[in-house]
């Protein structure tokens, strides 16, 4: 059985309106951001990678599966959306069983599958509660809880952090690390895009329908070659280093960090940066404590790439 | 050949997982149930549906029941079932019902949850049919046995007498066999038209006027209809005054059995489109 979500040039369009145009991907396990602003085609790839639309062309499959063997495929797959509605007049409680039994297992097995995902969401006793009073945030957890209830090997969350306080969002973000460590496919789309980028192994840059970038985000920011890569070094003497880095031909900006102890240098090749940046350490002018890349974050590259300021959403 | 493709058909359908189908059907059913059947959106269904009972017990307290006045009375419950049931309460009330099963979840934007549960959509849609099914019958099936009740119990001994030792047990059975096909029937109806459109009600009303012109049109025609089956499996036939006589029309005279088994093949032909719509349905909730 294969280990991927594969999209192989798939188009969706709705009438006559574009919903994603020739997509082919290939996603390992890990955690996987789709970064795009609105209406780019994020949720119309995850409702496609979870069969609630059907592709115009193209094949999809995950791990293997397709949805047409709903009981294989939903096994394997959970799916939070983003629609913030649920069946009238349910307890939380009732939603997550309740789907747990549509699994077709022993109730006793789905009360405790139940009784473990509402504990890991931290809903607590609020579970007992109908839905129709719940906060945003608390709508969202239980929502979470449904789709992680049955151990899915694939979990596709759209936007699984809006409504959620700073709180939730962190215990959401260490699940979905935790979930992504154990081997799980975690696809996510969130415009937070500071916080999925800590967690995130991959990202999958869309707009317009179109695939503008996938991989990793490190490889990914390499390859936007038009836009000098920026790296903070923290050192005792920034101004010299900035000085020696300046008078390089493929250093193109340095600029001193606010708190005068380290120096932020944009260079258009980045290997031979780090080669004289060695160099210089060797020859002890400067003592360096540490060097990072400064923009090679998902926000960084979603605006090289995308190229509208602010965050996507 | 053909010999071969069977038993490749017979090996295919043995390797289904029935046992899990026939599981979750059961718990999905047992899910819509709790979910729908008991709901104050639903109360106008239950005033369609228990209307001609309260009549009944109005007329159990106002008026005197003289015996000669049992075969009057028998013929009232006939034209009850054959103009009221059949052709407003539980036409209706399924549409009511069953309407909502499946379009009813897309307005409220909860239809995915169930589209991505592990269930096979077939399997989905005739759970969500079997319920909206017994949920009808449970409504009309009680107004219909609560009517009958309080329209014999006014008449004492006679009554007792018509009831049990005359044909009054053997015509309730063909009045609760003639209101489970009728939901059945209407409700396959109405399920697939509000898969089809996403306001199914004047999708509904060119229904309603297509079964009341149904006895006048060919016979061919005629099997296109539920109200023509039923028509035939009334115990006691009522002749209509003014409007309601083109609602009995003398039709081609059918079997009972006939028309019990061509009104099932109508709902199976139904139900078979449907499942067809369920296996290509998309969530696509801003066109709601």
């Amino acid at each position: 059985m294969s280990d991927r979500i594969v999209f192989d040039d798939v188009s969706k369009f709705y009438g006559e309106v574009l919903g994603v145009n020739r997509i082919s991907l290939s996603i390992p396990p890990g955690v996987t951001t789709l970064v795009g602003p609105n209406g780019s085609g994020k949720t119309t790839l995850m409702n496609l990678m979870t069969g609630l639309v059907q592709p115009s062309s193209g094949r999809i499959s995950v791990l293997g599966l397709t949805p047409g063997d709903a009981a294989e495929f939903f096994t394997a797959v959970g799916y939070c959306t983003q629609f913030d509605s649920f069946p009238r007049g349910i307890t939380g409680w009732e939603f997550v069983l309740d789907s747990l039994l549509l699994h077709g297992i022993e109730e006793a097995m789905a009360v405790d599958l139940a009784i473990e995902s509402i504990e890991r969401v931290k809903l607590g006793e609020a579970a007992r509660r109908k839905i129709a009073g719940y906060s945003k945030g608390m709508r969202q957890k239980i929502r979470l809880a449904q789709a992680i209830a049955h151990h899915p090997r694939v979990l596709v969350l759209d936007e699984p952090l809006n409504g959620l306080d700073p709180m939730a969002r962190a215990e959401s973000m260490a699940l979905f690390e935790e979930l992504g460590r154990q081997g799980m496919h975690v696809v996510i789309s969130s415009h937070i895009l500071d916080e999925v980028d800590r967690i995130s192994d991959r990202v999958v840059l869309i707009t317009g329908g179109y695939l503008v970038a996938e991989g990793d985000i490190h490889q990914v920011r390499k390859e936007v070659h038009d836009k000098p890569m920026q790296v903070l070094v923290r050192c005792d003497q920034p101004q010299v280093l900035a000085a020696r880095m300046f008078a390089i031909d493929h250093c193109v900006e340095a600029r001193l960090h606010g708190d005068g102890r380290g120096v932020f240098l944009r260079t258009r090749d980045i290997d031979l940066f780090y080669s004289m940046l060695n160099g210089i350490a060797a020859e002890g002018l400067v003592k360096i404590e540490a060097v990072a890349p400064a923009d090679d974050d998902a926000n960084a590259i979603y605006q090289y790439l995308i190229g509208t300021e602010g965050s996507a959403s | 050949m053909i010999g071969e493709r069977l038993v490749h058909m017979r090996q295919k359908l043995a390797q289904q997982p029935w046992g899990l189908w026939w599981i979750q059907m059961l718990r999905m059913t047992r899910i819509e149930l709790r979910r729908n059947l008991f709901s104050w959106r639903a109360s106008w269904i239950y005033f369609l549906a228990f209307v001609p009972t309260l009549i009944l017990f109005i007329h159990l307290l106002a008026d005197t029941h003289p015996s000669f006045m049992l075969s009057d009375d028998t013929n009232v419950l006939a034209g009850i079932v054959q103009f009221y049931y059949l052709r407003l309460g539980i036409f209706f009330g399924c549409l009511g019902i069953f309407s909502r099963l499946i379009r009813g979840e897309m307005i409220e934007r909860s239809l995915h949850y169930y589209l991505l549960s592990p269930v096979r959509r077939e399997v989905l849609l005739l759970a969500k049919f079997a319920a909206g099914s017994i949920s009808a019958v449970l409504l009309f099936g009680s107004a219909m046995v609560a009517g009958f009740v309080l329209l014999y119990s006014g008449f004492g001994a006679a009554g007792r007498d018509y009831v049990f030792d005359g044909p009054g047990l053997s015509q309730l059975q063909a009045y609760l066999g003639i209101v489970v096909l009728g939901c059945l029937g209407y409700g396959a109806v109405f399920l697939l038209l509000s898969m089809i459109f996403k306001n199914p009600t004047p999708a509904a009303l060119l229904v309603l006027g297509w079964e009341a012109i149904n006895p006048v049109l060919p016979s061919l025609l005629q099997r296109i209809s539920v109200a023509s089956y039923l028509r035939h499996l009334m115990p006691v036939q009522v002749n209509g005054q003014g409007i309601f006589a083109l609602l009995t029309v003398p039709t081609e005279p059918v079997s009972a059995w006939a028309a019990v088994i061509g009104l099932l093949v109508l709902i199976g032909a139904v139900l078979f489109y449907s499942c067809y719509l369920m296996r290509t349905l998309e969530i696509r909730y801003t066109t709601e």
